[in-house]
């Protein structure tokens, strides 16, 4: 995974609470085999008119926001569906990080394995950050994940918290199923000593592809 | 962290039963016992997986399931869809590869991935229970620790069978009193999240007590579990009782004779000790509950059958009455209207939220003699399994909802999500027995009622949204 650091990036605000992930990527592009794509349909519905034409009242389409790629949001961020899809969406577009009060626990989880940085503030922080983006055009943040701190260059300077844990994924680009498969024998271990089997006990219409197990 | 030995919750005991490995600062690694898998989320998983050279490492507690995108139409018709077809094939040759159980599309057990785990009894007291889809926390009705994961944790389970958790708040949320009759599972978990909101729970684990929730039936249970991500909460969990142990004993992978008697045993243990402390504990009174409807476009969105829709200047928060403001746009509503006077034109009764047995009984049971209105254009019952539909098709519920003017489908998620051909249409209104009323949900524009079965089936017969509790054939419905 591609390893996060600092990031200096203009800003794009989403000015609305709860955006769920149906509307980051709509069912209707959930029957994709790859992760590859999901920036150019990313909030289909909301981005375009019918015939595929940009929604010119979708703050997305807005020319002064082009090449933005800090999504600043409101509380409650991303809820609903776990898609993956969404966090896909979010960085192919080419948002590496999301400023928000709050989110949605699945989503949160789901950016840390993709790259993105979802920082969290206060609400007055951002409502602070939402008019100065209001006010400035290209108006841009600098993120730095070492410090831990959000500034833009009037000298505004924001600490935002994060787990330890989370912040060494990010700027270490960490493969987690490596780094899990490094602890293998604890695995064993534990399978040895509980022994969780899924003994079938009748016949369900169950096509059975016994792999040697 | 961890709290004293003897006042442990429900989650602490599960989660301390599946610690791989703990190492301070860091999150735990954690056992997953069993691992759902369907169509929608999975393809990239195992792409993953084969590019890395990996395996799958426990295909035996792995089952797979297509249900996502199935036709709920003649299965023997060739499948029209081809992006749909890709991930079915795709499925098949994973599971085929990897040597996992499939219930593919035309299995007789075949079903939602979330109704066809207990119904099977692969569902068990104390399990940890992951798949990638949010919905994955119905099966904490039987006591279990499951949760919705995304696709790359879902390649993490195959790879590893663990994954790496950082332990949950928990949340304690207790139902009082008896529900009143035409109140159903479906009206106490809108209500739960109507007050709490729909990120009230973000970071915690839920679990449910008092005696609204202890009465309820497995399939009412599984209700209240199945919506509690609604509420942010990405688990909820009901400790086992005899209600649960009733409801495993003789499903096909539940153990049997005497070693279900031992594992009897083990269940009656996890519940969570007299004194044991949560984050934050919210009560609510069953008795001044009253049958629910969503009048927005999320499931916090949602009021009392006989309130009125809203007006943007009823929150004192900016960003509420500019929610508020925007949802009644996109459900052309007008604040002000009485919830009753909402008409409807389709109706929805199926989803892993109420597509069960006690669901397709009580909303037979109220339209049986009766016929959907003129103005309804379709109305569908999509039960959640096939064993489901084969049980109802005994009972003859079949012929009931058929001779009302209902469709009798097969088993998939369906209007739910839309992601097969039952769409709703774009401004038509349904009253939908499902999880999510979020904008383009069931189909793009399309306006979303969440409501119980028995809501459904009145709203139906009715052509708009009544108060059941004021028609005379409601009995205790669940």
């Amino acid at each position: 995974m591609q390893p996060f650091s600092t990031h200096t990036g203009m800003v794009m605000p989403l000015d609305r609470v709860n955006v769920d992930t149906d509307q980051m990527v709509p069912k209707q592009f959930l029957k994709a085999l790859t992760r590859e794509g999901f920036g150019r349909i990313l909030f289909y519905d909301w981005r375009y008119l019918p015939g595929e034409k940009p929604n010119p009242e979708f703050v997305l389409n807005f020319p002064r926001y082009k090449g933005a790629s800090v999504l600043l949001a409101r509380a409650n961020f991303g809820c609903g569906s776990s898609r993956e899809h969404a966090p896909w969406g979010v960085k192919d577009y080419g948002f590496r990080v999301v400023v928000a009060p709050s989110y949605a626990d699945i989503f949160y989880n789901n950016c840390f394995k993709n790259g993105i940085l979802p920082a969290t503030l206060p609400e007055e922080q951002i409502e602070e950050l939402f008019q100065r983006t209001e006010k400035e055009e290209g108006y841009s943040l600098t993120v730095n994940l070492p410090n831990q701190t959000i500034a833009d260059k009037h000298g505004l300077m924001f600490k935002f918290e994060i787990a330890p844990s989370r912040k060494e994924v990010l700027l270490k680009g960490l493969d987690d199923i490596g780094t899990t498969l490094l602890h293998e024998p604890d695995i064993t271990a534990y399978e040895k000593s509980h022994a969780a089997t899924a003994t079938m006990f009748d016949a369900v219409d169950v096509k059975y592809y016994s792999n040697g197990h | 962290m961890t709290a004293n030995n003897s006042h442990k919750t429900l989650y602490q005991k599960i989660w301390d039963s599946h610690v791989v490995r703990e190492d301070p600062g860091q999150p735990s690694i954690i056992y997953i016992d069993r691992h759902l898998i369907h169509e929608g989320t999975s393809p990239q998983a195992f792409a993953g997986l084969r590019a890395e050279g990996r395996k799958v490492r426990r295909p035996d507690l792995t089952f797979a399931v297509m249900d996502h995108s199935v036709s709920t139409t003649d299965r023997t018709l060739p499948i029209l869809d081809n992006d749909a077809k890709l991930q079915f094939d795709a499925l098949e040759k994973n599971c085929r590869e990897s040597g996992v159980r499939l219930f593919d599309m035309n299995s007789k057990n075949q079903g939602i991935v979330h109704i066809i785990g207990p119904e099977l009894g692969i569902t068990q007291p104390g399990q940890t229970i992951v798949c990638g889809d949010s919905h994955t926390s119905t099966h904490g009705a039987f006591g279990t620790l499951a949760f919705g994961i995304g696709t790359s944790e879902v390649e993490h389970v195959l790879a590893t069978q663990c994954l790496v958790q950082s332990r949950s708040k928990t949340l304690h949320i207790l139902v009082h009193g008896k529900r009143p009759k035409g109140v159903t599972a479906k009206d106490l978990i809108l209500a739960i999240i109507g007050k709490i909101g729909i990120g009230g729970g973000n970071g915690h684990v839920a679990e449910y007590g008092g005696e609204a929730i202890r009465s309820l039936s497995m399939d009412g249970r599984m209700t209240v579990c199945n919506m509690t991500i609604e509420g942010g909460a990405r688990a909820g969990m009901i400790a086992p009782d005899e209600t649960t142990f009733a409801f495993l004993e003789g499903r096909p992978f539940v153990p049997r004779g005497k070693a279900f008697q031992e594992a009897v045993d083990r269940w009656k243990l996890l519940k969570s000790d007299e004194g044991a402390k949560f984050d934050m504990t919210v009560e609510l009174h069953a008795e001044q509950i009253a049958p629910q409807v969503t009048w927005g476009t999320n499931p916090g969105m949602v009021s009392s059958v006989t309130s009125r829709v809203p007006d943007p200047h009823d929150f004192k928060d900016l960003n509420d009455q500019k929610a508020t403001e925007s949802a009644l746009k996109y459900m052309g509503l007008k604040a002000g209207t009485p919830i009753v006077d909402i008409p409807v034109d389709r109706v929805f009764i199926g989803s892993c939220t109420n597509s069960r047995l006690d669901d397709l009984r009580a909303a037979a049971h109220f339209v049986e003699g009766k016929h959907i209105a003129k103005s309804i254009k379709q109305a569908l019952i999509v039960p959640g399994s096939r064993g489901i539909k084969t049980q109802a098709e005994k009972e003859g519920l079949d012929k009931i909802f058929t001779a009302a003017g209902f469709e009798w489908r097969d088993a998939g998620c369906s209007m739910c999500i839309g992601m097969n051909a039952d769409v709703l249409p774009p401004h038509e209104r349904s009253a939908s027995t499902s999880n999510r009323n979020f904008e383009g949900r069931q189909g793009k524009d399309s306006r979303t009622h969440l409501v119980s079965p028995v809501m459904a089936a009145a709203a139906a017969i009715a052509g708009h949204f009544v108060d059941v509790r004021s028609l005379d054939d409601v009995s205790s419905v669940e």
